[in-house]
């Protein structure tokens, strides 16, 4: 089937990017996942139009872009509450909608949480690049043409009209996240707690934190309490992998939490955000307080099972 | 590592006799094709492995790798390949080679001659797709990280941190000495791999002139 012409962006908002579940398998090459942050929104708006959950859809940050669409499609808005909109009226969040041709999906000011997530029916075709469609915006590929979108841009989808019956979704009211300013995160301690005394360990604990402003997509700046290593180690160790969510303390002892876009790292990472709570580091904005709370791996795993368990009865419901 | 990861180490510095163990355990674990991992990402003294937590339990990973310990098979690591890399040293393509030279006491050639003498290998890919972690470099010119990074390091930029050398393959922000410039692609996303090299790799680099990388054929 022969990819056609959907979406036209007006404006593209201020960081608006396509993004699927990530790019894994090159991390020998040097090359880091990418992907939605809050890889739950993406996957529930995927299913919200009839696609698969890892297909490819727009990310979009705090102010979101003015899309065209040049054909009767079926969309969904996931994620932080950035007021989406059809033809300035507003529309509803996690549901599906039908948006005619000509009909211009925008946003309002943010609400609550920091990004956005809108599923296509049909996905949008880019061309993967090392197996994803997601951008990876450091070093310039995969998505469109490796960069956030810009106007006049024309984005693409396969058998879109299949979908458009799949315009009543809804999710689950009860199931939607909530997201607040300030945020207890679960981690695991390690892989280098024991680098850091027992001192730093309560104060990284007790303390909260805020995000700074000067975060991106590659990682979540902390302004805070300064952690300290053990008093006769370097600053900085030996470069190993790091995975999101991997809770580095640079030379400066300010925590920054490391998002998808880094394979590797030589600072020590004091603890590792858990699984069920990756989500929720696309959602943290600039001032908001974070706090960090060490579970066990047994929790980490019970409160995985719980976030799937959502994901999980809500496609069985659709079948 | 939470959830997700095993960091498996395997020594405590950057030694060849370590990162060689590195490159036969994450060698055997990705012939071993198992279900659930979706990443390893071998690094100087360790290698992470990523996985998916719903398909595979961290008690099944540990049981693969002490299989691995049990039977090592040290023969098949791929032979390395020796990959000559040329650059243009100094001027524009280097700026800080006449940093280093100063900082050694020689001359802009010798640091030259004694970068070109040993093939290095890589030891690990990381920081950037495609940036290899090269080493060792000889005493005579290894030299400390730049004080303030730059924020931008051309693609292709040849640089020196302590005894590491490496080579930048994309633009970004980087700290090294940038003694010189290679004309040679070492990133293509759509590459089969994508990087021009590969852990346990040799590199073999050769001075060339401005003029002839400008005719350079990649």
């Amino acid at each position: 089937m022969a990819d056609l012409e959907i979406l036209e962006i007006l404006s593209p908002g201020i960081f608006t990017s396509i993004q699927d579940l990530g790019r894994y398998g090159y991390g020998r090459y040097g090359v880091a996942p990418s992907g939605a942050l809050d890889s739950y929104a993406l996957r529930i708006a995927n299913l919200l139009v009839g696609n698969r959950p890892d297909q490819a859809g727009l990310e979009a940050m705090l102010l979101g872009p003015a899309i065209r669409a040049l054909a009767d499609i079926v969309v969904a808005v996931t994620g932080g509450n950035l007021q989406p909109r059809r033809n300035k009226q507003p529309i509803e969040m996690w549901r599906s909608h039908i948006l005619k041709k000509d009909e211009i999906l925008s946003f309002d000011s943010p609400l609550s949480g920091f990004r956005a997530y809108v599923a296509v029916g049909g996905g949008i075709s880019v061309p993967p690049v090392m197996g994803s469609r997601s951008t990876n915006l450091s070093s310039g590929f995969g998505g469109l043409q490796g960069r956030t979108l810009e106007k006049n841009d024309t984005l693409s989808s396969e058998n879109y009209f299949q979908h458009v019956k799949t315009d009543t979704r809804a999710f689950n009211a009860a199931w939607i996240p909530v997201y607040p300013n300030n945020w207890s995160l679960r981690v695991i301690w390690g892989p280098q707690d024991d680098h850091f005394p027992d001192e730093s360990r309560d104060s990284f604990l007790g303390a909260s934190y805020k995000m700074s402003s000067d975060s991106d997509r590659t990682g979540i700046r902390l302004q805070g309490p300064v952690i300290r290593q053990k008093p006769d180690m370097q600053t900085s160790i030996i470069s190993e992998g790091v995975i999101s969510g991997s809770v580095q303390i640079p030379g400066d002892g300010k925590p920054i939490i490391i998002l998808g876009e880094t394979v590797t790292g030589g600072y020590r990472k004091i603890a590792t955000v858990i699984s069920a709570d990756l989500p929720l580091l696309g959602q943290i904005k600039p001032g908001d307080v974070v706090r960090f709370k060490a579970v066990s791996l047994a929790e980490a795993q019970c409160a995985l099972a719980a976030v799937e368990e959502k994901v999980h009865k809500f496609e069985a419901r659709l079948k | 590592m939470g959830d997700r990861s095993l960091l498996v180490e395997l020594g405590d510095d950057i030694s060849l006799a370590v990162n060689q163990k590195v490159q036969e355990v994450f060698s055997a674990i990705d012939r071993q094709r198992s279900k659930g991992i979706l990443d390893l990402v071998p690094s100087y003294r360790s290698l992470l492995m990523i996985y998916d937590p719903l398909c595979i339990s961290l008690d099944e990973i540990k049981a693969g790798i002490k299989d691995i310990w049990n039977n090592p098979d040290q023969s098949r690591l791929p032979q390395p390949q020796t990959v000559k890399i040329p650059v243009v040293y100094g001027g524009e393509y280097g700026p800080d080679l006449q940093l280093v030279a100063q900082y050694h006491n020689l001359t802009p050639r010798e640091v030259i001659d004694f970068h070109t003498r040993p093939a290095y290998r890589v030891y690990m890919i990381g920081f950037t797709p495609g940036f290899p972690y090269l080493g060792e470099v000889l005493d005579a010119i290894a030299t400390p990280r730049r004080e303030t990074p730059r924020t931008l390091v051309p693609k292709g930029s040849v640089g020196i941190a302590q005894r590491q050398t490496g080579i930048y393959p994309v633009d970004s922000p980087g700290g090294w000495q940038i003694i010189g410039w290679t004309p040679v692609k070492l990133f293509d996303p759509l590459g089969k791999p994508p990087s021009h090299l590969v852990m346990g790799d040799r590199v073999q680099f050769h001075a060339i002139t401005a003029q002839e990388a400008s005719q350079w054929q990649t």
